[in-house]
């Protein structure tokens, strides 16, 4: 409690988390501020945004109201990130804590698998199994997480690894508890900070793929999402740009918020050490 | 000697990561619906079960999974990456005409992101603190958020559409001379799309390199020195900060090429990236899994030649290990 105050105080995670709270309540208020399917046709197409108080942001090429499907893709891109977030700290956790307690055989099998993801370019994996899986929001969440869980098993095994020596792990051993009980139970939870760390960076990252991913065709069609907003409004890029510049600030802008935080835990950090 | 035992090192580590690389490509084959007898029914019109049986066997579709690995992994080490379905071509084939232009937009990027990114890292890191790095260091993290297909559109709207100064896409005038001033005409908007976000990232690791040097006692000494204060950045500051910013080229390899895949999409640039996009809407497995293993082995070659770089930069590096 004390650290999350500390994250408010700075001017960063101030501004960032303000800003990622309005938006987490956006997406979630979706269905009740704007009521109904978000891709059914609704006014005349391409209406400039303030020309019509029914939409304030304006239509696209088929007449969808822009901001209906703004507040929408909300919910798929914060989903996307948070959930991407959950499942890449989970298994990156996991296979950081075994791969740095039991060391040996187990931590060389582990590690030359995630030398191999890492080597193989993230977005293009992430699109080879989009594609192979369908192009469904449980596929990209798995796409997107199988490359983003190195990153935290590295941070956690360095963590356990330094920790794996200290005296409280011996009396464990000595209590005769089993070696993943003292793991899990006893040595995670103290690398559970410089994991934490990384989650801005993983939702951040996850957020633009999936941006990307959906902008390319990969999502859901049934889904409003703003990478397919902006991918719809390519084609009037000429003459009614309004279309792809509301989705593309937002995806900025929620990027941003969560670098904001993630930069705001940092400097936290730097000041009560 | 240095060289030629780190280039030794770093090729024998990267044999497991490939073999991992090419067993993982073989998981995704086997787990994608239908197979290639499917594949081969679907053009041929159809046929009874016996057809479809022998052409199992035919392809080695009947053997163990460890049997067909064996095949896929050998078929590849001979350099033999399958047959693409939308080009009817040899994948390689392919691959080999597509790749120099995808290589050339990456260093672009990269070269347009090191000098913006070098120039601002060096701006902000010689007063850490100040308004100037403040400013300087939020705008990078503002850059970082926008998404590069994004970026690309607005910059065709801009520059393309709106005052008529580049070329929308592709990467040659159509029906114009051609050249080499023409295709790099063509690629200053993929550049800028795809290496924006890299000049934050420049900054930002040059930056903290910096601050981190500021606080270290060499810096102190030469102060103590009496040098001058330009020299004590020059010098003393900026010069060890230059190392993270090296080890990054290498680490940002895959994602820059990932990068590419978009950019090259929003601005129709035939290169892997849009390769790979046109291997998906396709529905091209052969293909796109030649773009994935091509990716490794770009990353892989980016790295080796950012551990070059480095062994002449840094005398530590392998200097005291076998």
């Amino acid at each position: 409690m004390r650290d999350v105050l500390a994250v408010l105080r700075t001017p960063e995670g101030a501004i960032g988390s303000g800003v990622l709270i309005l938006m987490v309540a956006a997406a979630l208020l979706a269905p009740v501020l704007a009521p109904g399917d978000p891709l059914a046709i609704v006014g005349r197409p391409l209406r400039l945004p303030l020309a019509d108080p029914r939409f304030p942001l304006g239509t696209d090429r088929l007449g969808r109201d822009v901001l209906t499907g703004l507040l929408h893709g909300a919910r798929s891109t914060l989903g996307t990130g948070a959930a991407v977030m959950a499942a890449a700290l989970l298994l990156g956790g996991a296979v950081g804590t075994i791969a740095g307690y039991l060391g040996g055989a187990a931590d060389e099998v582990l590690m030359r698998i995630a030398d191999a993801v890492q080597t193989v370019p993230g977005f293009v994996l992430a699109l080879a199994i989009v594609s192979v899986a369908g192009p469904t929001q449980p596929a990209i969440l798995l796409a997107l997480t199988a490359g983003a869980w190195t990153g935290p098993a590295r941070v956690v095994r360095a963590e356990v690894m330094a920790l794996r020596s200290r005296p409280f792990v011996d009396a464990s051993r000595l209590l005769g508890r089993h070696p993943l009980a003292i793991a899990f139970g006893g040595v995670l939870p103290n690398a559970l900070g410089p994991l934490l760390a990384l989650a801005p960076i993983v939702v951040a990252g996850a957020m633009l793929s999936e941006a990307a991913l959906t902008f390319l065709g990969l999502g859901d069609p049934n889904v409003a999402t703003w990478g397919a907003m902006i991918a719809e409004g390519r084609a009037v890029l000429r003459t009614a740009p309004h279309v792809i510049v509301a989705p593309g600030l937002a995806v900025a802008v929620a990027v941003l918020a969560v670098s904001l935080l993630g930069e705001g835990m940092q400097r936290a950090a730097a000041r009560r050490t | 000697m240095r060289t030629v035992r780190l280039i030794a090192r770093r090729l024998a580590a990267a044999v497991p990561t490939v073999l991992l690389v090419v067993l993982g490509t073989w998981i995704l084959l086997e787990a994608a619906p239908g197979d290639a007898a499917d594949a081969y029914l679907a053009q041929a019109g159809g046929g009874d079960a016996a057809f479809v049986a022998d052409l199992r066997a035919r392809f080695g579709l009947d053997l163990s999974g460890p049997d067909r690995f064996a095949i896929f992994a050998l078929r590849l080490a001979a350099g033999d990456l399958g047959t693409s379905v939308v080009f009817s071509r040899p994948v390689a084939a392919v691959i080999a005409e597509r790749i120099p232009i995808t290589l050339a937009l990456m260093v672009a990027a990269v070269t347009f992101a090191a000098v913006l990114g070098t120039l601002g890292g060096l701006l902000a890191g010689a007063r850490p603190g100040s308004l100037g790095d403040r400013l300087l260091s939020t705008a990078a993290l503002a850059l970082l958020a926008i998404p590069s297909f994004w970026l690309g559109l607005l910059l065709i709207r801009w520059f393309a559409v709106q005052l008529g100064w580049l070329p929308v896409g592709g990467i040659r005038t159509i029906g114009g001379a051609g050249g080499v001033l023409d295709t790099a005409r063509h690629l200053i908007l993929p550049t800028l799309a795809l290496g924006t976000g890299y000049v934050a990232l420049y900054l930002r690791t040059l930056r903290a390199g910096m601050v981190d040097a500021w606080r270290a006692d060499h810096v102190r000494a030469a102060r103590a020195r009496g040098l001058s204060e330009r020299a004590v950045v020059w010098g003393a500051v900026a010069r060890p900060a230059f190392l993270p910013v090296v080890v990054l080229l290498g680490q940002q390899a895959g994602t820059l090429f990932g990068g590419s895949v978009v950019v090259e999409t929003v601005f129709a640039v035939p290169g892997m990236g849009r390769l790979a996009y046109e291997a998906v809407a396709g529905r091209d497995l052969a293909l796109l899994i030649g773009v994935v293993l091509a990716g490794t082995v770009v990353v892989i070659a980016a790295n080796l030649l950012v551990d070059l770089v480095m062994v002449r930069l840094d005398p530590r590096i392998g200097a005291g290990d076998a």
